[in-house]
């Protein structure tokens, strides 16, 4: 057990099966997370030699005990834990300033740009929206959405194929201002890796468009489980298509059973006045 | 392909572990992911070497175990393993059901030096 906060959850072993306790000062709590004492408060701690001395916990290095012995750690700790820890910095931040965020997620070419330009439209002048938009290259999308009387901020990833909180963080002072009360983050176009990255949302949307596939939910079960909404979007190109959208519907519902579905055409605004609905709600 | 991203973020763990521990060598470490959290475990392994490269963590074994995504049903409130990717209790049937392990990526040990 730990002696400076009394927490139970410390392992640690050497090779060869004995155990030690507490070597650097740290913990590994249940929930995966893990913590330091940086009270500077004194702690006496257990040596596999058997002896006993008192150190200043918060120092991070451990060398007059353990250094060049050949040993093995056992840990919980999570490698995301920087970017979740910024994605709960923005979550704190969205919460103080009553803001609703949402993150969009879909396949490149589901339509997130068109429909955030036509959400963006009908909103314009009524609920004051933020938009942080996520490519590899070009700013063609924070063109498409400015005018439209909200903030734009486009972040080029380069080579990477996500948005992380961090890059969230730091866009955050170019598009929201006090009146801010939506953000809208288009992320990456791609199905698989945002979907590992919290950015402190409020919740995940996911898009699926008629040309897609009835089976895409279930091929990419990730997202569409995490999502708290899926549209499906170019519901106009139905006529031209073999797509059964009762089938979509039902491998939606197979990995994620609860969730909202609306099916909508940017293009043509069958079904945008559900949305709209929904969002302004959402902020009521 | 975010596995690279991934194990740059790996590689920064384990240097802030090995740190804190005073180790400069790192022999193997193990990495449990699950089946649910949407990171691929050969594009992992693929991808770890080229993030450990000149860094302490490089030469390093890298031991990857898949945990089985779980869920806890709503309606009959048992737990069981879901058979991918359908939602559904294994043993009522019942879709009302809460994934409650399978999307986690962590550390669980090292063996240092």
């Amino acid at each position: 057990m730990c002696e400076s906060c009394g927490c139970g959850n410390v392992k640690v072993s050497v090779k060869g099966g004995r155990k030690l306790k507490i070597p650097a000062g740290y913990h590994v709590h249940e929930d995966g997370s893990m913590h330091a004492h940086h009270d500077g408060a004194a702690a006496t701690h257990h040596h596999h030699d058997g002896k006993h001395h008192s150190h200043e916990h918060g120092d991070l290095h451990h060398e007059h005990h353990e250094a060049g012995r050949r040993r093995v750690v056992e840990l919980e700790k999570k490698i995301l834990e920087k970017n979740d820890i910024a994605a709960e910095q923005n979550r704190g931040l969205f919460l103080k300033r009553r803001i609703a965020v949402v993150n969009i997620i879909s396949s490149p070419g589901s339509g997130k740009t068109m429909l955030l330009e036509k959400t963006l439209d009908r909103l314009k002048g009524r609920i004051p929206c933020a938009v942080i938009t996520g490519d590899v290259q070009t700013d063609n999308d924070a063109r498409r959405l400015k005018g439209r009387g909200a903030k734009v901020h486009q972040i080029e990833t380069l080579s990477s194929c996500h948005l992380n909180a961090q890059q969230i963080s730091k866009s955050l002072k170019d598009v929201i201002d006090s009146k801010t009360r939506i953000l809208f983050i288009e992320n990456v176009g791609n199905l698989v890796c945002p979907a590992a990255f919290d950015l402190g949302e409020d919740f995940k949307i996911a898009l699926l468009s008629v040309p897609e596939g009835e089976d895409k939910p279930v091929k990419y079960p990730v997202i569409f489980s995490s999502a708290k909404l899926v549209i499906i979007t170019k519901t106009d190109l139905l006529p031209h298509l073999e797509c059964d959208v009762r089938k979509m519907r039902r491998y939606i519902r197979q990995i994620n059973p609860g969730v909202f579905i609306f099916e909508l055409s940017a293009k043509t605004g069958e079904g945008m006045d559900a949305w709209i609905d929904y969002l302004e709600k959402l902020i009521e | 392909m975010h596995e690279l991203a991934l194990a740059t973020s790996l590689v920064e763990q384990i240097t802030s572990v090995m740190k804190y521990e005073g180790a400069t060598k790192l022999h193997a470490v193990t990495v449990s992911i699950g089946k649910f959290s949407g990171i691929e475990k050969d594009a992992l392994e693929f991808a770890f070497p080229l993030a450990a490269d000149r860094t302490p963590a490089a030469g390093a074994k890298l031991k990857v175990k898949v945990s089985d995504m779980k869920l806890k049903c709503k309606a009959c409130g048992r737990k069981t393993v879901a058979e991918m990717p359908l939602a559904k209790c294994g043993k009522c049937g019942s879709l009302d059901v809460e994934v409650t392990d399978g999307k986690e990526f962590i550390i669980k040990s090292m063996e240092i030096e």
